[in-house]
């Protein structure tokens, strides 16, 4: 088995600053990890929907890779990458997408509703765009106790089209909190293209209206993502404000578990095959001599193996008890 | 504010201007900028920043100038605060106060005039109270501002120029979810919320017969030992409010009451409403929307007198 896989939240979250082949192993995770998830669902045995990322795993690692634990994360429904990549094991994530006790809300959230706050993850809102204020939120308690802690908020395209977002970017700017904002560009918000419901290209220009600092940024390389959230968030700890980040990425999946994106034009999957995350992440690793050539396939075959045993572990686990209905509904 | 620095305000006009209610006055010279914060007419996403603040160390207390005004903030309130603490499998707290001003009476109009306590009431995860004087407002918010979880207080604004010698400190706290009895009688049980309280004790001079008088105070949770204890005590039951018939607060009060103690009731239990239409502006038309001082007395009068409930005015025909 892995040696990661079952390491604790934050051990994990601290091998991702400072190994460059964790971070591809950790990629090859999510990758795989949304494998198995979306076989569970087509074999019957994960109820309700999902969302998956799998394109989109240089972003959940390059962010990852640049906070603290101590530092807040916002992010959405599609989330399992963001909460892998923050620490979160595998069985943990595992446990609360098939409504096991022992998952993070005891089975109690599902895929759309996953949180550790040892490592800074906020609850997963299912409400697009939801997030972007109450990072503002958590902003501002790092601001005024003076904590030089951040907050991010990671939302989608289709995100940017919902009020909260305007009022959220609004608010952050006028009291300067330090929050960054990353957008997931992946071209649909749900099952429309975004040329059909937005009517720019390029989302970082929306921060100009905020007259709030912003970049585009390529999402499927993992150290520009690093690079550029690294300086944002070195703004924010500084108290020089929010930063608006636009990633742009693809994600291979359709929106959830019932759309198959027959809406994709011809081709247009297979372009971003082609700047595959992982793929270039490896080759850049490659490059710099940190991996051989064939170390992909043996991370990704022993991450297969070790992920299908955390399958037929957590297929086996308890589920909560009538009880858990009742818990967590007020704090004493 | 002067116990907790991590208690901060926030809201529309409230820091410069001293609040549109005057209810902040002197705050911001007080305790800062940093505390007592104006913020953009943006319900949703100031509402979202203190659902972020209060889950991560802050105890923020949010002013909503109308309750109106929490339609487009409904988001954060009712799918994000109130279900934060589970979402996050009980690691969160989210000790977040949202006091928001509600009723009908001084010409507001149709979107500035409702008490919208149905808003909230089935929601799982908020705590609910409105207040009816002075020292309810003051022991209310004090137990909000302690408490863990996300409370409305709502304020009947018909209120605000009520003056009373108010009760501070730890002796004025009143606790959340519970009824005060401000009347003990023997024949009926009148329950008021917010505004109808007083309404109902001015109506109560002219009922000849011995009311008890409980003023509700709070939604969520709200005090089913003390009301089922009164109306066993007494057999009959009547709701006060200021809100629509429909869906209104009294009917969960009466069924759940009703089939406690069915076999106790004298008379079926009924209530006081006001019509399911919209607030007038006209002011002759407004007060005949509010349940009068006497309305309600003559409706209870009669209720005592015949053992049945009376028509609403409306369906009298002479509405």
């Amino acid at each position: 088995m892995d040696r990661n896989i079952n390491k604790s939240a934050i051990d994990r979250r601290e091998l991702l600053k400072t190994d460059p082949v964790e971070k591809l192993k950790r990629m090859i995770e999510i990758r795989e990890f949304e494998e198995i998830c979306f076989n569970l669902f087509a074999e019957g045995l994960i109820r309700g929907t999902t969302h998956l990322c799998n394109g989109q795993e240089a972003i959940a690692i390059g962010v990852a890779a640049t906070l603290e634990v101590s530092d807040y994360v916002m992010c959405t429904y599609r989330g399992h990458g963001h909460a892998l990549a923050l620490g979160m094991t595998p069985k943990k994530v595992l446990s609360e997408i098939m409504g096991k006790k022992n998952g993070s809300m005891n089975g109690l959230g599902g895929s759309m509703h996953l949180s550790d706050l040892s490592i800074g993850l906020l609850p997963t809102s299912a409400i697009v765009g939801a997030g972007i204020p109450i990072a503002a939120g958590a902003a501002k308690t790092a601001q005024y106790k003076k904590t030089r802690g951040v907050a991010v908020s990671i939302f989608g395209d289709g995100a940017t089209n919902i009020g909260a977002f305007h009022e959220g970017l609004n608010i952050a700017k006028v009291l300067n909190l330090p929050v960054i904002f990353i957008c997931e560009n992946n071209l649909y918000g749900e099952y429309s293209p975004l040329a059909s419901t937005t009517p720019v290209t390029d989302l970082a220009t929306r921060a100009s209206s905020y007259n709030m600092r912003n970049y585009i940024v390529d999402g499927q390389e993992v150290d520009e993502v690093i690079k550029i959230v690294s300086e944002a968030v070195e703004y924010a700890r500084n108290n020089e404000g929010p930063t608006f980040i636009e990633m742009k990425t693809y994600r291979y999946s359709g929106h959830s578990r019932s759309d198959p994106a027959t809406y994709r034009p011809e081709g247009e999957l297979e372009s971003w095959l082609e700047r595959d995350p992982i793929e270039l992440y490896n080759k850049s690793l490659i490059t710099q001599k940190v991996i051989s050539e064939q170390d992909k396939d043996t991370i990704i075959k022993e991450t297969k193996i070790s992920l299908l045993e955390i399958k037929d572990i957590v297929t086996n686990l308890d589920e909560p008890e009538d009880h858990y209905l009742f818990q967590n509904i007020y704090s004493d | 504010m002067n116990e907790d620095p991590d208690v901060i305000i926030m809201g529309e006009d409230i820091a410069v201007a001293g609040g549109p209610w005057k209810t902040s006055e002197g705050l911001l010279d007080k305790f800062g900028s940093e505390r007592v914060i104006d913020t953009p007419i943006a319900e949703m996403g100031f509402m979202g920043m203190a659902l972020g603040a209060a889950c991560t160390g802050l105890r923020p207390v949010v002013e909503i100038m109308f309750v109106e005004f929490l339609g487009v903030a409904i988001d954060q309130l009712s799918t994000e605060a109130a279900k934060f603490r589970y979402l996050s499998g009980g690691e969160l707290s989210v000790p977040l106060v949202v006091r928001a001003t509600t009723g009908a009476g001084l010409g507001f109009g149709a979107q500035h005039s409702q008490t919208l306590e149905s808003w909230f009431y089935s929601t799982p995860g908020l705590k609910l109270s409105v207040m009816s004087s002075p020292q309810t407002a003051y022991g209310l918010l004090r137990s909000a501002i302690n408490d863990n979880n996300p409370v409305v207080i709502l304020e009947p604004r018909s209120l605000f120029a009520n003056r009373d010698e108010v009760v501070r400190g730890d002796e004025g706290i009143i606790p959340l979810g519970k009824s005060r009895t401000i009347t003990e009688g023997t024949e009926i049980t009148i329950v008021g919320l917010g505004s109808t309280v007083e309404s109902i004790k001015e109506a109560s001079k002219e009922i000849k017969f011995s009311t008890e008088i409980i003023d509700l105070l709070s939604l969520i949770p709200w005090d089913k030992e003390s009301i089922l204890e009164s109306v066993k005590k007494t057999g009959r039951l009547v709701t006060v409010e200021e809100s629509p018939l429909t869906g209104g607060w009294g009917a969960e009060i009466i069924s759940y009451i009703s089939s406690k103690c069915f076999n106790d009731l004298k008379a079926p239990p009924f209530r006081i409403t006001a019509p399911d239409t919209h607030i007038p502006f006209n002011e002759k038309l407004e007060k005949k929307y509010i349940p009068s001082v006497s309305y309600i007395k003559d409706s209870i009068n009669s209720y005592l007198t015949t053992s049945e409930v009376p028509l609403a005015w409306w369906e009298n025909g002479n509405g």
